[in-house]
């Protein structure tokens, strides 16, 4: 796989996240406060709300519309709300340099 | 090897212990439950509804073999439990099994008491305890048996006497006393109960005291003192319970008049548990199935080694499961030489509702024809609030204190039609929910709510879902224990996270967290911001506000929307603007191509649809022409809306939009526990409607008076008349005191209604009005606060570059990423 460097793990704060643009939608990067990335589609399958607005506690994000809650290294709402959001393959290099992997 | 647990009891108590720990600590035991019904877990509750044909056996399963066999728990059913060993940790049963444990749960239930009268060991005398009572109510009515009956007028006997007449029955209810459920009701009550039932078919014998049962093998008739012989062929026995603690007793544990327990549910053998009906805690004994569901909790707690939970006691409340009748009676309901009453009596309505207050705090309550209100009335009781503000109308119910939006009138849940929507935010209807209640086996209003979302939202419908709770399962199961945790991070109250913050001087989340022993590393939604909250108003000048513990809209400073657009309301002083400011504004919404442009009903323009990027550069233009965050999106103070008074208006008494600016002045940028919205208008018409606001300022000649407490949302409240002033500095003062004493004491997100409604009018009055030391510091601390409050928002991030991270995606890639499989994703392919 090839991999595109989109930034640093200090870009994004602890509970926080910052979006990737791309041609399939945004990409929401997650860092978690023991600083794991995830990235997710920054849309909640209850009602595409901005996941990347929500609140991030443990690897659980709180969309901010309904507050369906979504679990990061899943992509899968937390029951017993249904649903999932697709997932994207990220990895953190040397230094905190955070990569996108790309499609083939 | 795990360690083993054994459970004693197959009934609700036992297992809704296991459930509550299979929950927290679900690989921690090797586990066996042992019950001598040959049944698996059922609702003894429902019973009631079997009998009298509402309901089958099967809809009262809780658990079925399945269940067992899901988390790998041995079930000896049909075995009793005949001795323990304590010394090897060994039990043994009647029908030959011998299992060790390392920790033992009895939940052995209770038994029904049975009269020491002759004849009483004959065929046909029975209690109503068990699916075998029932079976034997259920094949005797069907065999065409006509006599039946009842001894005991209370709860169960009334709930057996319904049920075997709505068999065909004949049912005459004997009882000692001269009132029906007289450790539930007054005579009146029970007189209206009595009517009814009479009504209904049933005869009643009272202060009657049974002497003998009659019948050689088989029951056929019962005498009285008195000498009266009636036919019988069937006797239900339903005088009462006694714990079941004789296996206890013979294994050497303490028991008084149940198996004593501590607060953790321990008995006096560390090893040993114990729970239910079978109990001693605090020298008393339950009957009722929600302080056992309390005491599951607590005991699952400790089994699974948590080690933080207490059990405190419950108050309880009783209804009984008559369909068509409605009684409820909870706590002191006789009352004593220091307590006063209020009634109501509509004999014709068959409604009677009583109150027992003691210093203007409920102490005990009957309800019987309409028991809507029961829950609040029940609440009210717990949280012994003063009702003194709202005695003259109390009796007639929440709807007539605090308003409701559409949903008082729906005092009948059984009527309501399945389709009937009950939950508006959400679109549920009654059909859902109690589809979810049944299927989903939910006890809990929260549960209710995770599953089907009704009452998730505004909680408007709170009552009502749970009036359909009550309705389906057939008692009030929902009991909300008086002290409630924040949320499910921590077992700490409110309250209790407050003080900590204050005495022990807590300035950062991590602090509060550690200090309180957070179950959740970093918390969750709920506590996040609730405690960020509590630290910048206990701390205003230690803490450093914690934006990641904000909600979006309190982070980025603007109102996210549907399509994740944000909208924009500059501060316009108490509503009044200029041509230049609005010239700015109109500018900004082209440059932006702002789609909508809105007037608010706080008198504030709302500018609609800005993208996230744009919202500095929107907000850089606006604090050009002097315009500044005007915190729409905040829980602090939202907007002071005036009318035009005594400069314009011919019935002007006071410069009302002076007034108002004043207050905005002063009180903008300020955090509180929710939202706060003021109003300042210049007479008693009101055109600034400040009886329906947090704080609501009404000019009147000789001054100016002061309304706390309004609302205009959810549910219609009218402001408390807090009292009169007569200069402007006055009222800053009342209204920064005000401010100040409900963002110290009230919890988070709750408004100053629901706050008022939980402390009582005279204490706010006791803080503002008597204490005048008090509200001049209250004051004092206000303006201090403020000092950290008060800098724009929006010019920090306009202009000096704050928080630059939230306005800028990191980067744009014109490649397509690749996607990972999501579990469920493959599943649907």
């Amino acid at each position: 796989m090839n991999w595109l460097e989109v930034g640093n793990l200090q870009d994004i704060p602890q509970m926080g996240s910052r979006l990737v643009e791309t041609p399939q939608g945004n990409i929401a990067l997650f860092r978690t406060s023991d600083d794991q990335v995830f990235a997710i589609a920054d849309r909640c399958p209850h009602k595409g709300g901005p996941l990347s607005q929500g609140i991030v506690h443990g690897h659980v994000v709180t969309c901010p519309l309904h507050s369906w809650k979504i679990d990061l290294s899943s992509g899968e709402a937390v029951a017993p709300d249904v649903g999932c959001v697709n997932r994207y393959a990220i990895r953190q290099g040397e230094g905190g340099k955070l990569e996108l992997g790309l499609a083939e | 090897m795990k360690p083993k647990l054994v459970c004693i009891g197959n009934g609700m108590a036992g297992i809704r212990t296991l459930e509550e720990l299979l929950k927290i600590a679900p690989e921690k035991y090797d586990i066996t439950v042992f019950g001598s019904e040959p049944y698996g877990n059922y609702n003894r509750i429902l019973l009631s509804p079997v009998l009298a044909g509402e309901k089958t056996i099967q809809d009262i399963m809780l658990n079925d073999d399945d269940w067992y066999a899901e988390h790998n728990i041995a079930l000896f059913k049909g075995h009793t439990v005949v001795s323990v060993n304590r010394k090897a940790r060994q039990i043994f049963s009647a029908e030959g099994a011998v299992v060790s444990y390392d920790r033992l749960l009895i939940a052995t239930g209770s038994s029904p008491f049975i009269l020491p009268v002759n004849g009483s060991n004959l065929s046909g005398v029975i209690s109503f305890r068990d699916i075998k009572d029932v079976h034997t109510m259920l094949s005797t009515a069907h065999a065409g048996k006509k006599h039946a009956v009842v001894i005991g007028g209370g709860l169960l006997g009334l709930e057996a006497a319904n049920g075997l007449l709505k068999q065909g029955m004949e049912v005459t209810v004997v009882h000692l006393m001269d009132i029906l459920m007289d450790r539930q009701l007054d005579f009146v009550a029970a007189k209206l109960l009595q009517a009814s039932l009479e009504q209904r078919g049933l005869k009643f014998l009272l202060k009657a005291q049974t002497q003998e049962i009659l019948g050689t093998t088989k029951v056929t008739g019962v005498r009285f003192k008195d000498g009266l012989e009636i036919p019988a062929d069937l006797v239900v026995m339903a005088v009462g319970i006694r714990p079941n603690y004789t296996l206890a007793q013979q294994a050497g544990l303490h028991c008084e008049r149940g198996i004593v327990v501590n607060d953790t549910m321990q008995t006096y053998d560390p090893r040993v548990y114990a729970v239910g009906e079978c109990v001693q805690h605090r020298k008393q004994t339950y009957g009722l199935v929600a302080p056992l569901f309390e005491q599951a909790k607590v005991c699952a707690n400790h089994l699974a080694e948590l080690g933080y939970s207490r059990y405190q006691g419950s108050v309880v409340s009783t209804k009984l499961k008559v369909t068509g009748i409605d009684v409820f009676s909870a706590g002191d309901f006789n009352g004593t030489d220091k307590t006063e009453e209020i009634i109501f009596q509509d004999p014709s309505q068959g409604i009677y509702k009583k109150l027992v207050l003691e210093e203007n705090r409920i102490k005990g309550a009957i309800l019987y024809g309409d028991t809507m209100d029961s829950s609040w009335y029940f609440q009210l009781m717990r949280d012994e609030t003063d009702v003194t503000a709202m005695r003259e109308k109390i009796l007639f119910g929440q709807a007539h204190n605090l308003g409701d939006a559409g949903h008082g009138s729906e005092n009948r849940v059984a009527s309501m039609s399945d389709d009937a929507e009950v939950c508006g935010c959400n679109g549920v209807c009654k059909g859902t929910v109690v589809k979810a209640i049944v299927e989903k086996k939910l006890f809990t209003i929260e549960e209710v709510r995770a599953h089907t979302k009704a009452s998730s939202s505004c909680g408007s419908c709170t009552a009502l879902v749970e009036q359909i709770l009550v309705a389906t399962l057939g008692n009030d199961y929902s009991q909300t224990p008086k002290t409630k945790p924040l949320c499910g991070c921590t077992h700490h109250t409110h309250d209790e996270i407050i003080d900590a913050i204050k005495r022990h001087h807590l300035i950062s989340a991590k602090a509060v967290r550690e200090f309180l022993e957070w179950k959740t590393p970093d918390g969750c939604p709920s506590c996040r911001p609730a405690i960020n909250y509590y630290l910048i108003a206990n701390h205003p000048a230690e803490v450093v506000d914690d934006y990641q513990s904000r909600f979006i809209n309190e982070r980025v400073h603007a109102n996210i929307q549907k399509d994740g657009t944000y909208s924009v309301v500059p501060r316009i002083w108490g509503g009044v603007t200029t041509p230049d400011e609005l010239r700015a504004i109109a500018n900004v919404a082209d440059k932006y191509q702002i789609p909508t442009v809105k007037i608010t009903g706080g008198q504030r323009i709302d500018l609609l649809g800005v993208k996230k990027q744009d919202l500095p550069a929107v907000w850089g233009e606006l604090n050009q022409a002097g315009l500044i965050s005007g915190h729409a999106y905040a829980k602090g103070l939202r907007t002071v809306k005036t009318c035009v008074g005594s400069e314009w208006c011919r019935f002007g008494t006071q410069d009302s939009t002076g007034m108002g600016i004043k207050l905005e002045k002063m009180t903008w940028g300020s955090w509180t526990p929710h939202k706060f919205k003021m109003a300042v208008s210049g007479c008693p018409r009101n055109c600034a409607e400040a009886s329906i606001k947090d704080f609501g300022v009404v000019a009147v000649d000789s001054g100016w008076e002061l309304h706390v407490g309004g609302n205009g949302g959810i549910k219609v409240r009218v402001t408390d008349i807090l009292c009169k002033v007569e200069t402007e500095a006055e009222v800053l003062e009342y209204a920064a005191a005000f401010m100040q004493v409900y963002r110290e004491e009230a919890h988070y997100l709750e408004r100053t209604a629901h706050w008022i409604e939980r402390v009582g009018l005279p204490h706010v009055k006791k803080r503002i009005l008597d204490d005048v030391a008090g509200r001049k510091a209250a004051y004092a601390r206000f303006l201090e606060s403020q000092k950290y409050a008060q800098i724009d928002p929006w010019a920090e991030r306009a202009s000096q570059g704050v928080a630059a991270h939230e306005f800028n995606v990191l980067k744009n890639i014109p490649v397509k990423v690749e996607s990972l499989p999501s579990a469920t994703v493959q599943e649907v392919a």
